[in-house]
């Protein structure tokens, strides 16, 4: 592919940029902080018509990003991590609004204790909040889907903030190239902003106003929830037209040698690389090994989830993420858009692993094949994997030891 | 004061009201008081952004009292609202999007939970930011929206629900109240004034003025709260007067930090006079008075009161004694 060396944290930049952003509030974390600068850069050299204000917490940033797209602004922000947490508050202020800006996170574990390196905690916290979630793969899809989550979040069908999620240092530190596509398709792709009653003088509105009573909250929250589905078919529409513009799409779900595939692994982000090579040494084997990246998370594509999963034997969930006391937070979600479909696989192994950017080794990834395969010739019942090689714990171990001893 | 002013009297007091009667407050409430003369000066081209408190109960949906702007933003970062707002307003603007006749005075509304607790670190941000906008705090001295527990706010000897008045605790909540108008004024904040509703064109003196200044400007409204403070809803204007008068509320602005006291009690009224009104301070004089406790109030008024006289070059006569026979005022 043609195309410039450009990391995922610049491609973000640089489609905001084409999507002609209004409003960037900011505040830095690691590894986000080169997608702020960029913009601060580009914004102060004058080659990107914006206003950018940093603010002193996440939480404040949130708190202006929404109140701006409500005051009729096209809005940009980014973060990472406890910057997700902090800010959590305002994301279901925001939805609840229905001020459609766009946040991108550059996922990285949460604390205690501290990481750099990702997993997807950060960005599932907020899985619940009201924000659409477009998860990338590559660094062209950063720059597409910032594209794609404006103008799904600003049709009038939908009105709610999304989240572009890429997994830091794996995508944000990591050149890959990218096609920007030119000025005058992105015009045409993602007309300007009309925001629907913004605050202003000739036409006041009062927003975030308080409802006293269930009938009238959930008469909100449900059309939240109905707003969120629509969003699937306003992407599918946008898909449609944006392959006509730049000769490539996306889905909610993608396949990857699917055809006749009996041992499907369901992964998203950047790792889904791993899973790809994974399938490839699968099929060099002979098995039919397949693959299923789930690219939109909120609304959660469960009919194009079910219709790609039916039929396999095994299906294993490769969760890089942990709830404490439950497992991965995808498992369910899949388990729950198979249940009721006739055909489905017999088995749904849940798999936790690369929690922390932790290494995926070709010899794991061919593991959760071989007990997808065990649990279907034996019949069992699985049981969790979570990945963790020994060499890795003989590590950990070894750490200790030298800490004692220095002690 | 200027002579450009529009107020002389109580009766230049704008008749146009842009909040509606039969809003869902209490009666008495100093807070919205408070709100509504604020407007009457701002005119109708206002933006205001809540925190939680009570004026947010004022807007149930699908019904609202005010003919402005509104957006409740959340408990700690209704200034950061302001600051998206008005960004969005300005870039709007310069981009040509939107035409000058839509411009919006953006004013953040909260009571003290808000500005003196919670919502402060996105306060000194705004104010660090310079950012272009008003703050009304109503401030009723404690959280009042949720049944009156201690804020830092609160003043000495005051019992809140968090900080009641006990046979171990007879003072209820032992520590001073935070001078908000100082730590904006620190951070250098072009104008910062306190208001009171018995001050009428004090009150809107001050909220003329800050029309011509750019910047961050911090309005301390007194808000007498018939409900958390004990007393009935009628007296509140009379209660807030003897606040003045006792000089436990002094009325003062700084202008780039220069302060200057704009209603000076020659004479002041004791203390114990404004105390005895209210329920919250009941436990300092039954079921026995609490001399010292009082008298310590007494003597951070009077002390005030010398120490900004000296500087601004004006006498104010303090109580001879905190015993006076004639205990009603």
């Amino acid at each position: 592919m043609k195309g410039k060396l450009l990391t995922g944290n610049v491609a973000a930049a640089a489609a905001a940029r084409l999507a002609r952003v209004d409003y960037i509030p900011a505040y830095p974390i690691t590894p986000q902080t080169e997608i702020i600068e960029t913009i601060a850069d580009w914004v102060r050299e004058g080659t990107m018509d914006a206003r950018f204000t940093q603010l002193e917490s996440e939480h404040s940033m949130m708190t202006a990003a929404g109140a701006a797209s409500l005051a009729g602004a096209r809005v940009f922000t980014a973060t990472s991590s406890q910057g997700m947490l902090y800010a959590i508050e305002m994301l279901y202020n925001v939805s609840g609004w229905r001020a459609p800006m766009l946040l991108v996170n550059v996922s990285r574990g949460v604390e205690a204790p501290i990481v750099l390196e990702p997993d997807h905690n950060d960005v599932l916290a907020a899985r619940d909040s009201g924000f659409l979630q477009f998860h990338s793969e590559t660094c062209q899809e950063v720059a597409d889907l910032v594209l794609f989550a404006y103008r799904v979040a600003e049709d009038k069908r939908v009105m709610l903030p999304a989240i572009v999620n890429l997994d830091g240092f794996y995508l944000s530190f990591t050149r890959e190239p990218v096609v920007l596509p030119d000025q005058q398709a992105v015009d045409h792709f993602l007309p300007p902003y009309e925001p629907v009653s913004p605050l202003r003088a000739s036409k006041p509105v009062s927003r975030g106003s308080s409802v006293f009573e269930g009938f009238l909250y959930s008469y909100f929250r449900y059309n939240t929830h109905a707003a969120s589905l629509r969003a699937k078919e306003v992407f599918n529409e946008a898909a449609r037209e944006f392959e006509g513009l730049f000769g490539r799409t996306y889905g909610p779900v993608e396949g990857y040698m699917l055809d006749d595939a009996e041992y499907v692994l369901v992964m998203s982000n950047s790792f889904t690389a791993l899973g790809r090579q994974a399938v490839r040494r699968m099929r060099e084997r002979g098995v039919k090994a397949g693959l299923l990246k789930i690219l939109m998370v909120r609304p959660f594509p469960s009919e194009e989830i079910a219709a790609l999963l039916r039929g396999r034997k095994v299906v294993a969930v490769f969760d890089q993420n942990l709830a404490p006391g439950s497992g991965g937070i995808f498992y369910p979600e899949i388990a729950g858009a198979l249940y009721h479909v006739r055909g489905r696989p017999n088995a749904i192994l849940p798999v936790v692993g690369a929690l922390g950017g932790k290494q995926i080794t070709a010899k794991e990834m061919g593991a959760v094949f071989e007990e997808m395969m065990a649990i279907d010739r034996k019949g069992k019942t699985p049981s969790p994997m979570f990945l963790m090689r020994a060499d890795e714990m003989t590590r950990v171990k070894k750490m200790l030891s030298v800490a004692e001893g220095v002690r | 004061m200027a002579t450009t002013t529009r107020f002389r009297t109580l009766k230049d007091m704008p008749t146009l009201d842009y909040l509606s009667p039969g809003n869902t407050l209490c009666a008495g409430c100093g807070g919205v008081l408070a709100v509504r003369i604020f407007h009457k000066v701002l005119g109708p081209n206002v933006a205001w952004i809540n925190a939680a408190g009570c004026m947010t109960v004022t807007m149930s949906y699908p019904l609202s009292p005010m003919k402005s702007n509104w957006l409740y933003t959340a408990f700690a970062s209704a200034p950061a609202g302001a600051q998206g707002v008005r960004d969005a307003l300005d870039v709007l603007l310069a981009k040509g999007k939107l035409p000058p006749s839509e411009d919006l005075k953006v004013v953040v509304v909260t009571g003290d939970g808000a500005a003196y607790d919670i919502g402060l670190q996105s306060t000194a941000g705004a104010i660090d930011r310079r950012l272009d906008f008003y703050y009304l705090c109503y401030d009723n001295e404690a959280y009042g929206n949720t049944g009156f527990q201690v804020s830092s706010s609160t003043p000495f000897g005051s019992s809140t629900k968090t900080t009641p008045a006990t046979t171990a605790f007879p003072l209820g909540n032992t520590t001073r109240k935070k001078d908000l108008f100082e730590v904006w004024r620190a951070m250098k904040a072009p104008y910062v004034a306190t208001l009171s509703n018995s001050h009428g064109v004090d009150f809107l003196r001050k909220v003329e003025k800050g029309t011509g200044i750019r910047g961050p400007k911090l309005y301390i409204a007194l808000a007498a709260c018939p409900t958390g403070w004990g007393f009935d809803s009628r007296e509140s204007i009379e209660l807030e007067k003897l606040a003045v008068q006792t000089g436990i509320w002094p009325l003062k602005e700084a202008v780039d930090g220069v302060i200057r006291h704009t209603v000076v009690p020659r004479t002041l009224t004791p203390v114990r006079d404004y105390l005895k009104t209210q329920e919250r301070f009941s436990h300092l004089f039954e079921p026995t008075e609490q001399t010292e406790a009082i008298e310590a109030i007494q003597e951070s008024v009077n002390s005030y009161w010398k120490d900004v006289g000296a500087r601004e070059g004006f006498d104010v006569k303090i109580p001879q004694g905190t015993h006076p026979k004639h205990p009603s005022h």
